[in-house]
This record gives structure tokens, C-alpha cells and sequence, in this order.
């Protein structure tokens, strides 16, 4: 384990000697200390590398990241695995608004909850929450799939394309053109696989899932008042 | 973009750090709000006395002999206490209006940052470090206080520009975000005889919380109705003389964090101005919920 103390060495430091990982040594494991709810940790890394941030952070932890896990031990900021690539990234406690925003790939862990327009224009990113969601979550979501074992707030899944949601409490309002969807063997497959790979403890079966009518994809006058 | 900071102590034993902390937790956002930066503090309740804090262009001129002149005009004794360009001006509590009344022909250039019991404003254009080194915050002692940085959207960055916007004796009202129906809300209060010093969208929404307690609603209503009359994007912090409360837009895009232990309910635009609080580690951390009022009272 190699320790990186955030407030004797600075923001650039850290990045760079994160960034500069390119997976061809056996010294994979890193740990943050003192970040302090400090914006842009951990972002753009591309190697097979484990990162542990012990405490909160500010905005855009974990940005645009590619193969890295990515561990935060606390709460993080707004915009926290935003453009993720691949990779995973685990908050133990809450995350602000526009978690996992326009991620592509990897998987994204919440414990606690998580705020507004988590998921927005999500492309392909797998994002799991243990707790609740805040609203305008999975905006414009085109693929990917979100799961929340708490409550969704309102307009969930507003201009939804492609993404697969799923949620297990109460969704206060579903948003323009998300409807509720039948579960079928193979979604439930996907779920627990997801619910599996995230470490929580809960059964596909008392989920729901949400996905796009799709009647907003080509404009139609008849929607204009949807648009 | 601003930043806002606010603190309300539940430990008395806190109560003579009150300003470091809070100049400590000012300092951290000035990346959000380098223009200029404002305090409200809650200090010692002047038995019987009311505060008038006002603000001069030319403090070496118009602080001179003031409180004399102005007991003179009153028929009572006024105390004075100068703060750079601030001065806190004491009376007793039922000749506060009439000093105001007073200060307009005695000193017509002075400008009135605040009126209470316990409450005083500071706020000037400049960086935060240098606003509260100007007004010696750190020094100060209080029960609870609100702060604000300003990058300003959308007026002058000037003194009166600057928040905190006092909303009544006692109340003052920081916010981060920008009101879009301002104008026709200034105009609004204007018929119903309330009248703003600035263009500042802010100033509107002091004034609007202004016009609705006149009207009987309590703080906590007029913040409610608030969601219902404002447009556009705010997270506001108001502190009353007992009370600290905070409420966001329901679509909350202004960030906002809140940390609460046995000692002190604390705001923070974001985590890093509240790290070196005491206990932070084990501190009830949350973001508030949209379109929700939350309140405090001693």
C-alpha cells in the first residue's frame, strides 16, 4: 500500500502520479489521506490500479476514469464519476448531485444515497444505490442500467432512451415518456448480477423496472406538449 | 457562483470561537465568490439596547462625533464602536427608529447594513481573507452567524451589492443563485411600499421575505411561499435573532452541505468549508432536500 498525503503534496501531484500508472508493476494499491472535500481527485486514470480516498470529496472525484477501482471512504461531491469509462467506483456514504453523469462504462457504487439527476445522460455505465435517489435522475438516459434499492424522486427517467431502470421503493413521478416495464427472466438476470457485483443483499424479485416508451425518439406534433 | 457558510452553535463553550470559525470557513470559498464577502453575527444581546450598523464611503468624515450628533437629535445616549469602513451604533431599543430616521439628515451618505437587538452586518467588495481582516471576525464572539462570498451574475459588484441583505431587525439573508422575475417582483413591492437600494436580484428576494412577514407570515411561511413566488435558482440561508434556517429551489442546483453535532448545526456551499470544524468526522453530514424548509432555534 502506498500512502499519498493530499495536504503535504497538493492536487496535481496526486494526479499525475495516479495517472502515470500504466499497470506494469505489482504496486497496484493506493491510499488518499487528507482530501478534505477537495474537487478532482482521483480523475482520468487509465491502469488496473486500486485507489482508496479516505475521507469526503468534492466535485468531480473520480472523473472520466478508465480500469481504475476507485474507493471513497466518506461522502463525495457533486459530479463524482462523471464520463466514467470503465472501472469501478464505491462511495461508502452519500453522493451530490449528478453522480455517474454521461458514463460510459464501468460500474458505480453508491452505499448511502444519492442526489438529484444522478444517471443523467448516462451511456452505458452501471450505477447501484443502496439508498435513495433524488430527482431527474437517469435524464436522458441512452444506455446502461440503474438500480436503486431505495425510492427514485420526481421525473425519473425524463427523454429516456435506451437505459434499463430499476427500482425497488417508491417512485414519486415518473418523467415525460418512462413507463413502467414488465420484468422479465432475463432482466432479472441482469439485476442480480448487478446487485451481486455491487455486495448488496437484496432480491431482484421486489424491484421494478422503468424504461422508455420510446414515443419521443422522432418528433410528432402530437407530443409537442411532451417535448 | 457564490459561496455561503453558516453556523449555529449549540455549545455555549463555542460561542467566543464563533467568528474564527466562521472566518475560517469564509476563507475556504473564496474560489466560489472572490469579489466581495459579508458576515452576519449574532453577538451578546445589548440588554434593553438596539444595534445600527452602517457603512460609510468616507468613515474618517462621517464617524466623527456621530454618536454624540445622533444622541443629540434623539434625546438619548448612543454609544459608537468603528470597524474600518462599519460602524455599530448602540441606543436604547425604542429610539432605534427614530436614529434611523435621523442618521438620513445628519449623515446622508452613511448607508444602514443592519438594525437588531444582537445582529451585525459586515460586508465590503474585496477577498474574503481581506473583508474579515478589515472587520476583525476572527475576534468576534456570537451565537450564531451567517457568511457569504459573491461572484456576482448578474449586478455591480459593490458594498451594497455585497450579502448579506438584511431583511428586518434581526434577519439577514444570504443566497447563492440568480432570480429571473426580479424586476417584476421589485416593482410589485414597490406598490406595496417596499423599497430596494440596488438592482441586485437578491435585495428582492430580503425584500420579498420583508413584505410577507409585514404581512403576517412567520420566517418559516415566508421562506415556504418563497418556492411558490420566486423564479429562477437560489439556495438561501436566513438567520433570525434565535434562529438559523435554510431552503433550497426545487430544482437544487445550487450546491448546499449541512453538518450537525450535539455542538452546532453547520452550511456550507460545499464539504471543504466544513473540515476544521470540531468533531467533523463524526458529524450527522447531509445535503437538504429541495423545495424544503429547515429551520433551527435556540
Amino acid at each position: 500500500m502506498q500512502t499519498f498525503d493530499l495536504a503535504a503534496e497538493g492536487l496535481r501531484a496526486l494526479n499525475a502520479t495516479l495517472q502515470k500508472q500504466n499497470g506494469t508493476t505489482n504496486q497496484t494499491a493506493w491510499e488518499v489521506v487528507n482530501p478534505k472535500g477537495s474537487h478532482a481527485l482521483a480523475v482520468g486514470l487509465d491502469a488496473p490500479i486500486d485507489v482508496t480516498v479516505k475521507g469526503s470529496t468534492g466535485y468531480y472525484c473520480a472523473g472520466m476514469n478508465k480500469q481504475a477501482t476507485i474507493r471513497i471512504h466518506g461522502s463525495a461531491g457533486p459530479g463524482v464519476a462523471e464520463n466514467m469509462m470503465s472501472g469501478t467506483v464505491i462511495i461508502e456514504g452519500d453522493a451530490s448531485q449528478y453522480a455517474g453523469a454521461t458514463g460510459h462504462g464501468g460500474l458505480l457504487v453508491i452505499k448511502g444515497n444519492a442526489a438529484s439527476r444522478c444517471g443523467i445522460s448516462m451511456k452505458g455505465i452501471d450505477i447501484v444505490v443502496q439508498g435513495n435517489i433524488g430527482h431527474m435522475s437517469a435524464f436522458m438516459a441512452q444506455s446502461g442500467n440503474l438500480v436503486v434499492c431505495g425510492d427514485a424522486g420526481d421525473a425519473l427517467g425524463d427523454s429516456l432512451y435506451e437505459a434499463r431502470i430499476f427500482v425497488r421503493g417508491k417512485v414519486k413521478s415518473l418523467g415525460a415518456d418512462c413507463i413502467e416495464k414488465e420484468m422479465r427472466p432475463e432482466h432479472l438476470e441482469i439485476l442480480r448480477d448487478l446487485l451481486d457485483r455491487a455486495g448488496f443483499d437484496a432480491n431482484p424479485e421486489e424491484f421494478r423496472r422503468y424504461g422508455s416508451a420510446r414515443k419521443l425518439y422522432n418528433f410528432d406534433v402530437d407530443n409537442a406538449s411532451a417535448y | 457562483m457564490c459561496g455561503i457558510v453558516g453556523l449555529f452553535l449549540k455549545d455555549k463553550a463555542l460561542e467566543p470561537k464563533l467568528g474564527a470559525m466562521l472566518t475560517d470557513m469564509l476563507i475556504t470559498m473564496t474560489d466560489r465568490g472572490p469579489d466581495s464577502a459579508g458576515i452576519a453575527i449574532y453577538g451578546v444581546d445589548a440588554d434593553g439596547n438596539s444595534k445600527l450598523t452602517v457603512q460609510s464611503a468616507n468613515p474618517a468624515k462621517d464617524f466623527a462625533g456621530l454618536a454624540g450628533d445622533l444622541g443629540k437629535a434623539i434625546g438619548a445616549k448612543v454609544t459608537q464602536r468603528d470597524k474600518d469602513t462599519h460602524c455599530v451604533l448602540e441606543m436604547p431599543a425604542d429610539k432605534a427608529a427614530a436614529a434611523r430616521a435621523a442618521l438620513k439628515d445628519l449623515r446622508p451618505d452613511l448607508r444602514v447594513m443592519s438594525t437588531g437587538d444582537t445582529m451585525e452586518i459586515y460586508k465590503e467588495v474585496g477577498l474574503p481573507k481581506d473583508v474579515a481582516a478589515r472587520f476583525e471576525i476572527s475576534k468576534m464572539t456570537g451565537t450564531h452567524g451567517i457568511g457569504h462570498t459573491r461572484m456576482a451574475t448578474e449586478s455591480a459588484v459593490t458594498t451594497m451589492g455585497a450579502h448579506p441583505f438584511s431583511t428586518g431587525s434581526d434577519q439577514c439573508l444570504v443566497h447563492n443563485g440568480s432570480l429571473s422575475n426580479h424586476n417584476s417582483l421589485r416593482r410589485m413591492l414597490a406598490h406595496e411600499g417596499i423599497y430596494t437600494d440596488t438592482m441586485n436580484d437578491t435585495e428582492v428576494g430580503a425584500a420579498y421575505l420583508t413584505w410577507k412577514m409585514r404581512e403576517g407570515a412567520t420566517l418559516g411561511e415566508a421562506l415556504e411561499s418563497s418556492l411558490e413566488d420566486l423564479d429562477g435558482f437560489f439556495t438561501f440561508v436566513v438567520g433570525t435573532k434565535d434562529g438559523f434556517g435554510v431552503v433550497r429551489d426545487p430544482i437544487a442546483c445550487k450546491p448546499a452541505v449541512m453538518a450537525e453535532t450535539d455542538q452546532y448545526v453547520a452550511f456550507g456551499s460545499e464539504y471543504r468549508a466544513l473540515v476544521n470544524l470540531p468533531g467533523i468526522e463524526t458529524a450527522r453530514v447531509w445535503e437538504p432536500e429541495p423545495a424544503t424548509v429547515y429551520f433551527w432555534n435556540h
